[in-house]
């Protein structure tokens, strides 16, 4: 590891101000940047923590739903949520293991947007709202692709806001080794429909599987997955699976998670 | 009641004290005065031509203290391989030199080609960097595949070895006519190619080492996380850098695991050596994790087609293998034997098979170098064994375990050579069997596999009957094999004059219990408490010799060694009773920690007579020496053969492919037993790795010769939810008959016994679900290769 400064602002305007250095790097629970950070792949001159900023912090009901502060651990969403949105309370405590989830933060797995990582798909199944220092951003708009994202320079996550469904569920299969999604579904079923998000499969990272959200809007049981076929060709190959078995994996758990939510 | 000490008690481990309380020193514990930090610049290309090294900047750099480059080892000697193999044709092995620093050329990712010390690591670390970038290496394309690298010999990993080709053996040459006649003639021939998955051992502790030169004496210390110090100080004297053996000390303290990959001697250890001299002040180093992927010896990697004939019926008439050998880019010290003498031997497992073929091409590419890991050798010919006799089964209609009862010898046929050179002294693979198909209730297994098929999964049950050669000795036999060591083992048990004991014991404890068991087996014998008794190991200036702990040998061969010792201790004692109670040495007898004058109640305590030793008042000198400490070498007469039978049962969710072990049970023969948890312990351990390597455990090289599975992002662990709870006996006990503790190794079982057991469960679930086509899938049977044997 490279030396650098750091920072731990209390509030968003000085976490903001703090950002807008050169070379600066904004931190949270670092569960990706502190290996990278170890291993040389990455030296920032700043890090800038965000967990020292209370209203970043923890799990509340509010105006669109629940409010999670960006900086909240999964461990604390794991716990917190579980009375309000129990799904993604199951989601956030599959997440890792204990280490991680006492140290990674919502905000940070969102803002990296690993294509494999658990929280992309509650937040696009939701249909959540990402709040940022700037502004607000519709799940639909925020994921562009492999840890890409709306986010802009100097622009961090502050909260994400998650409209409850009637029914949901997670249902991930881990990849041998990272126990990351190999591929995971998130399945929420609204009153005006249903919606479905993949993470781990995709090439492009998490996206949203429209043909079962218009078949289980119309149903909503297992029964109608079988129906349908997921194309390999969106799909991505790795050491531990094709093109073909995740999109195998596509169906069967989408049809696991329906089952799930009842 | 079950023993509570001694012999034969569940003698909790006197070591987990220090261990799970933090207080266990590991080599990257210790502080030294004075000291330096090594970092070495790995290759990040399989192959290529070091065209030059440019240290200048690097030197510059703040803290830098000194560079080393293969150019500064170019005249001192290269790490040797441990074991000669002949090929067929009688001309020895080829054996490239190993250099201490890689020069002339890089041979595999992460070889390392200069080293920099410096005050601190990140110091080293930033101009290692910069070195990285001051040196031209030409990329040369990369040996990867076996085949390949036999097939096409232009492209070479040595330069003078032609074919990448190390040795071409034939176990046992002489029989190659007559097994294939055999083969010919059997009325049933099955064939099956199969591939055991490349391991990466995966110590918890990585490895490190730290040198220590003292101008003054011109003594050496090397701190090394070994298996083996006495043989790292005889490779280091006699073969590297030349140091004598009685200015070199080495320490291996507390040892976070090895599983093979510690028994050897690595460059880094000489490097820390060599730049401690030249430096007079300490020089350490302690690998990444990710150094460890790269540089630690693997395990497996062979790609075998056997072949089996039979009867109609099953009974086996001959077996033939031809397997290809990954050796890596160098050898490693035991690297030959592990595919030849601990693999060919045991290709005819515990069965009676008239007609046995091995033959084994060890090859050269440019990847890490592949040695004994875990059952060494053993696995793979009883995997490869396990798999075919399963699939003769399948193909004839035959029932597994009666097809196992036919096939395996009787206890009235040992003593029993084998058709591959091993003579097994004694057995009852029938008893461990029957044990087994007891325990896993066999004849309720239809009922389970409904209930499992009513949650929606298939069930299947697969059998393993095993045997091994553990003990790894005698001298006199390894010798004939090619060794170029001897395989004995020496303790010293140094009486105390206030009665307590110090045990110098050549094996190494990095992990195993040693500390807990030995001391249980000298309290038993000398009638005192085991906490009167204290195991030293891992010091070469404090042990006699040592020939380490691997291949399940501590227990039977220094074990010896040091019960050896205390029956010398015991008949000194005797003598000092006789001088001490006026009697006749020969009227003494030892009984419960006295010496006694037979049919008299005159008797001194153990106490008293080690008392006596060092307070020698009015001994007779001429006849009696003060003193009471002995020592014995021991070499034992044959290899032990631990045995058993292991049935796995698993479930297969055909919608995602995964295979879950939801019971395994082993009845093992182990001979006699010294502390029951702590076998229980081993076998649990062994067959974790087992299943390890069957269902998640594999090493990818891509063409390039980049290892992907380089982190545990990709290099895929067991973890505790892939395991089920254990059902162990150790309940049939045949001991060995050739050493004093009956003893017969259980270290390497579970890892030699439970792959096929898994394999053969998958399979067999897989038949059940009507997925007739699959006869086999390679390990591990992850859940995409099990999705993919199903759909393909």
């Amino acid at each position: 590891m490279h030396n650098f400064d750091f920072a731990k602002p209390t509030t968003i305007a000085d976490a903001a101000k703090a950002l807008a250095a050169d070379g600066a790097q904004a931190l949270s629970g670092g569960q990706t940047l502190i290996p990278t950070m170890k291993q040389r792949l990455a030296a920032p001159g700043v890090l800038v923590s965000l967990t020292g900023i209370a209203e970043m912090q923890g799990v509340c009901i509010g105006d669109g739903g629940l409010h999670i502060g960006a900086a909240t651990p999964h461990a604390v969403v794991a716990k917190e949520a579980k009375a309000h949105y129990p799904a993604l309370a199951d989601l956030a405590g599959g997440i890792g293991d204990p280490a991680v989830r006492s140290r990674g933060t919502i905000g940070g797995s969102v803002a990296n947007n690993d294509p494999a990582a658990c929280y992309p798909s509650a937040v696009l199944a939701s249909g959540a709202t990402v709040v940022t220092n700037k502004r607000k951003i519709a799940a639909d708009d925020y994921f562009q692709g492999l840890f890409t994202t709306a986010l802009e320079e100097g622009e961090f996550i502050t909260e994400v806001v998650f409209p409850i469904p009637q029914r949901a569920a997670y249902v991930k299969f881990n990849q041998p080794a990272s126990r990351f999604a190999l591929t995971g579904v998130f399945v929420a079923k609204f009153a005006d429909g249903v919606r479905v998000a993949v993470t781990g499969a995709g090439n492009d990272g998490v996206f949203r599987w429209t043909e079962a959200e218009a078949a289980l809007s119309a149903n909503f049981s297992a029964a109608v997955i079988s129906g349908l076929t997921v194309d390999p060709s969106g799909m991505n190959t790795d050491l531990h699976g094709s093109a073909a078995y995740r999109a195998n994996l596509v169906k069967v758990l989408t049809g696991r998670a329906v089952t799930a939510a009842g | 009641m079950p023993k509570d000490h001694g012999i034969g008690a569940s003698t909790k481990r006197r070591e987990d004290v220090r261990f799970l309380t933090g207080r266990g020193v590991y080599t990257d514990d210790m502080a030294l005065h004075g000291q330096t930090a090594a970092v070495f610049v790995r290759s990040n290309v399989a192959h290529g031509r070091i065209k030059s090294i440019n240290t200048a900047k690097a030197a510059a750099m703040p803290g830098v203290l000194a560079i080393f480059t293969g150019e500064d080892f170019k005249d001192v000697g290269g790490n040797p391989a441990g074991w000669l193999i002949n090929s067929r044709d009688g001309t020895p092995m080829r054996e490239p030199k190993r250099p201490v620093l890689a020069h002339g050329k890089v041979r595999h990712v992460g070889d390392a080609y200069a080293a920099v010390i410096a005050e601190t690591v990140a110091q080293a670390k930033d101009a290692a960097e910069q070195l990285a970038e001051d040196s031209v290496i030409e990329e040369l394309p990369a040996i990867v595949d076996m085949k390949q690298a036999v097939a096409d010999p232009s492209n070479r990993v040595h330069d003078e070895i032609p074919d990448n080709l190390c040795f071409d053996w034939g176990w046992i040459e002489d029989n190659r006519a007559a097994v294939d006649a055999a083969m010919k003639a059997a009325p049933h021939v099955v064939t099956l190619n199969l591939v055991n998955n490349r391991l990466v051992p995966n110590a918890m502790e990585p490895r490190a080492s730290i040198g220590e030169y003292n101008p003054g004496t011109g003594d050496y210390k090397l701190t090394t996380t070994s298996q083996n110090p006495h043989l790292t100080r005889l490779l280091v004297s006699a073969f590297v850098l030349g140091i004598p053996e009685n200015k070199l000390t080495v320490v291996a303290p507390d040892v976070g695991g090895g599983f093979g990959s510690k028994i050897y001697h690595y460059g880094e250890e000489a490097l820390v050596l060599a730049a401690a001299k030249k430096l007079g002040r300490p020089v350490r180093w302690t690998a990444e994790r990710s150094e460890s992927f790269l540089t630690d010896a693997h395990g497996r990697d062979h790609v075998t087609k056997i072949e089996l004939g039979c009867t109609k019926d099953g009974e086996i008439l001959a077996i033939r293998t031809e397997t290809l050998a990954n050796v890596g880019a160098y050898l490693s010290n035991f690297s030959t034997a592990t595919p030849t003498f601990l693999h060919g031997t045991l290709m005819s497992g515990p069965y009676k098979v008239p007609h046995v073929y091995v033959n084994v091409k060890t090859v050269f590419t440019n990847t890490a170098p592949v040695d004994a890991y875990r059952g060494a050798g053993r696995p793979e010919a009883t995997y490869s064994l396990e798999r075919v006799i399963d699939k003769m089964c399948r193909e004839l209609g035959l029932d597994p375990f009666e097809v196992r009862r036919k096939n395996l010898l009787t206890p009235d046929q040992f003593p029993y050579q084998s058709p591959v050179g091993l003579l097994y002294d004694t057995g009852n693979y029938q008893a461990t069997l029957d044990k087994a198909v007891q325990m896993a209730d066999v004849v309720g297994f239809e009922k389970r596999a409904a209930e499992s098929k009513a949650r929606g999964k298939l069930r299947g049950m697969g059998l393993s009957t095993w045997i091994e050669a553990c003990g790894i000795a005698p001298s006199n036999l390894v010798g004939i094999l090619g060794s170029r060591v001897g395989l004995y083992d020496a303790a010293t048990v140094r009486v105390n004059a206030t009665g307590n004991i110090s045990v110098m014991v050549g094996a190494h404890s990095h992990g195993q219990g040693h500390e807990t068991v030995f001391a249980q087996i000298v309290a038993e014998k000398l009638g005192i408490p085991d906490s009167s008794v204290e195991i030293v190991h891992g010091d070469t200036s404090k042990i006699p010799f040592g020939m380490g702990s691997y291949g399940s040998r501590s227990l039977a061969v220094c074990g010896t060694a040091m019960t050896k010792a205390v029956d010398k201790i015991i008949a000194k004692g005797k003598k000092i009773a006789a001088h001490m109670l006026e009697a006749a040495e020969g009227d003494i007898s030892f009984e419960d920690g006295k010496f006694q004058v037979a049919g008299t109640d005159k008797a001194k305590t153990f106490g008293e007579i080690a008392f006596s030793a060092y307070v020698p008042h009015n001994y007779p000198l001429e006849t009696l020496e003060p003193g009471l400490e002995e020592t014995a070498f021991y070499d034992p007469a044959n290899f032990t053969y631990p045995a058993g039978a292991y049935i796995c049962e698993v479930e297969v969710d055909e919608g995602t492919g995964k295979v879950d072990v939801v019971a395994f049970h082993c009845a093992d023969d182990f001979g006699n037993v010294m502390n029951p948890m702590i076998v229980e312990g081993q076998v649990h351990g062994g067959v974790g790795q087992g299943i390890g390597q069957a269902l998640c455990e594999f090493t990818a090289y891509d063409e390039t010769g980049q290892l992907l599975t380089g982190s545990y992002m990709d290099y895929p662990m067991p973890r505790a939810e892939d395991v089920p709870f254990y059902n162990v006996d150790y309940s049939c006990q045949t001991p060995c008959t050739h050493n004093p503790l009956g003893v017969k190794g259980c270290g390497e079982a579970g890892a030699i016994g439970s792959p096929p057991a898994v394999i053969n469960a998958v399979i067999d679930a897989l038949q059940r679900g009507g997925h007739t086509h699959v006869t086999h899938i390679d390990m591990p049977v992850s859940p995409s290769r099990v999705w993919s044997a199903i759909n393909g």
